[in-house]
């Protein structure tokens, strides 16, 4: 239709990624200052906001790195006990204003960090393995983690993890909107480094291993880094999770939870961030909507993820993924954005 | 005395649960052996075995005997209708998507059967009693004599079956190279679901034995057992019949070892230990065959 082929320069495209970020965040505080944004409505966003996290990191390691990680909600659980753990040991609940807001954002780096490292650990070792091996050990280490902090505190001496009962009275940071900012800053750093040489690489990877390293890549150094950056996010995840709940039990970070992740990754689409998004969304909202539902959720989800991988293996999305500067420069540039997700 | 009286009967708990995960392993590792395919459902393929005892005898009124046998046949055929339904339109997609797929199915079962008989466990009546074994201060209790003699003839059979008929042939045939196999006129299909039937009733021998051991069903029992039989099938190597075998012993006695040192908390963590350390180490297992990979 249109002949004039238009190229956006990569700073316009920030641009305006930046401001419908700006201009969706104005108008989250507008709904919520204007009292239409219920508080349920807040939580479930809130959750939203946690479940595309987990998604998209966990679409890393799967959709982008190829690999079957089924150990995610470990590295969530790291996170959340290393926010809720710093978080009480500094007295959070007694702070505000400038100091608060420091304190947050050093909880979620730093949850994100510690999440990272056990990343590294977990992951230099698994991934030398491959296919259904490299699934078992990060199952058996999510399963380590889980028993290690439930039973740290009986080796350690004094309390720590708090064990079974839970770590509790966390204060509850987590809203709406450091939910948001973590989800944009989420989505932005996974698909800045994916669009990178660093990003082919890892993408190389999953096409052909033994090809990719012969042409050059570090295919071990690769591998590594998709799964640390993968963790990170899990911890960032963790911590939001921490700070929303405000108690921690470990037997919330089971297989299980790893695998609801998982459902969302695969019914999206292995490698697509959009694919993602949305089906974190949708089996966010959907149990909620459908409060009658919520017995059937797992048992439906299962099916779906068997139907699925039957008759569509690629998922919704496939490895598609919504590009605002690709629709616009197709339109001509000038035209009314219809969406906000490209740098998503 | 006393602590070595422990110690022998602690061997002996070991050695019984060992037996029963060593029976599930071996499915594991046929399943595994034929089509590389990691089965997650095998362990709930148990915990349907042990609904199927609990639910003819308490609501049948099945005599026992009549209701373990229903149990084993009740697992073939679920393991065969799993393969028919799930399994077999994937046999040509990535590896990847049989593994979803896999615990897509483990997890359907486990939902559906909290949503039919709910999430609490499911007490069964004694399956089987008899006199005990006392040998000096040491008890053999009678459940644990039968769990270890059943799981050595299960395991007898098996391997005289793989080793020495013709349908044992085939499947060697089948895992060594599926396609050449086809081309020698071997039925794939009929040979992948007989294994699946083979390693269903082996894992429905074992649910009974469980039964047998702690007389309770929960729709979640499978998942933990399957995945610690899993680790024994790996620690003995996988595609290995008596790795399996050792295996499931190894991890029975070592839980049991564990416990005995005052540390059953971290029981969990010990196998999985185990799994990490022998994957890292000897990813073939102890009698695995290296894998030779091909470009």
């Amino acid at each position: 239709m249109n002949q004039r082929k238009a190229v956006l320069p990569m700073s316009a495209r920030y641009l305006i990624n930046a401001a419908l970020c700006l201009a969706l965040i104005l108008g989250l505080k507008g709904l919520s200052a204007s009292g239409l944004l219920s508080d349920y409505f807040t939580k479930i966003l809130i959750l939203v906001g946690i479940n595309i996290i987990l998604a998209v990191s966990l679409n890393v390691a799967t959709g982008y790195l190829g690999q079957l990680p089924l150990g995610h909600a470990g590295f969530m659980a790291v996170g959340a006990y290393t926010g809720g753990i710093f978080l009480k040991s500094v007295n959070a609940a007694a702070m505000s204003g400038a100091p608060l807001v420091l304190t947050i954002a050093a909880a979620i780096l730093l949850s994100g960090a510690v999440a990272a490292l056990f990343g590294v650990i977990i992951g230099v070792p698994a991934l030398r393995l491959k296919g259904d091996y490299l699934a078992i050990i990060t199952l058996g280490f999510g399963e380590i983690i889980r028993v290690v902090i439930t039973n740290i505190d009986s080796v350690l001496g004094f309390d720590f993890t708090y064990g079974a009962s839970g770590l509790k009275r966390i204060p509850k940071f987590t809203g709406a909107l450091n939910v948001f900012l973590c989800v944009v800053m989420t989505c932005l750093v996974i698909h800045m480094v994916m669009k990178s040489r660093h990003g082919r690489s890892i993408l190389s990877i999953r096409e052909n291993e033994i090809a990719a390293e012969s042409c050059g890549v570090n295919t071990t150094f690769y591998k590594v880094m998709a799964f640390t950056m993968s963790a990170f996010f899990a911890g960032v995840a963790g911590c939001l999770y921490a700070g929303n709940l405000g108690s921690l039990q470990p037997g919330g970070f089971g297989f299980m939870k790893s695998i609801e992740i998982l459902v969302m990754v695969v019914l999206g689409g292995m490698g697509s961030m959009l694919g993602s998004v949305v089906s974190a969304t949708v089996l966010t909202i959907l149990p909620e909507a459908l409060r009658s539902f919520d017995r059937y959720r797992m048992v439906v989800y299962s099916a779906a993820l068997i139907l699925m991988m039957i008759f569509k293996p690629s998922g919704l999305f496939g490895d598609y993924d919504f590009s605002l500067s690709r629709i616009l420069e197709k339109l001509g540039v000038g035209k009314k954005p219809a969406g906000k997700e490209d740098a998503r | 005395m006393h602590l070595f009286s422990i110690l022998i009967s602690q061997i002996i708990n070991g050695l019984q649960s060992g037996a029963i995960y060593a029976l599930v392993a071996l499915g594991y590792s046929m399943v595994y052996g034929i089509i590389l395919l990691l089965n997650f459902a095998h362990g709930d393929i148990i915990m349907v075995g042990a609904y199927a005892v609990w639910f003819s005898m308490a609501h049948l009124g099945l005599h026992p005997i009549p209701s373990m046998l229903l149990a084993v046949a009740a697992s073939t055929l679920l393991g065969v209708l799993i393969e028919k339904l799930a399994y077999t339109p994937l046999r040509s997609a990535p590896r990847l998507s049989l593994l979803i797929t896999a615990i897509g199915v483990s997890f359907l079962l486990e939902n559906s059967f909290q949503l039919i008989f709910g999430a609490g466990a499911q007490t069964v009546p004694n399956l089987i009693s008899g006199p005990s074994l006392q040998v000096g201060s040491v008890t053999v209790s009678f459940s644990a004599m039968l769990t270890i003699l059943v799981s050595v003839i299960c395991m007898a059979g098996l391997t005289f079956l793989v080793q020495k008929t013709k349908l044992g042939k085939a499947m060697r045939a089948v895992s060594e190279n599926m396609s050449a196999a086809q081309l020698m006129g071997i039925s794939l299909n009929r040979t992948i679901s007989f294994t699946f039937a083979m390693g269903s009733a082996l894992a429905g021998v074992g649910s009974v034995l469980y039964l047998c051991t702690y007389g309770q069903a929960s729709p979640t029992m499978g998942s933990m057992l399957g995945l610690k039989a899993f680790v024994a099938a790996v620690l003995g190597g996988i595609g290995s019949l008596p790795g399996a075998m050792i295996g499931g012993f190894a991890i029975g006695l070592t839980e049991a070892l564990v416990s005995a040192a005052g540390l059953s908390v971290w029981k969990d963590g010990a196998v999985f230990a185990i799994l990490i350390v022998v994957l890292l180490v000897k990813p073939t297992g102890l009698l695995g065959k290296p894998m030779v990979e091909k470009v």
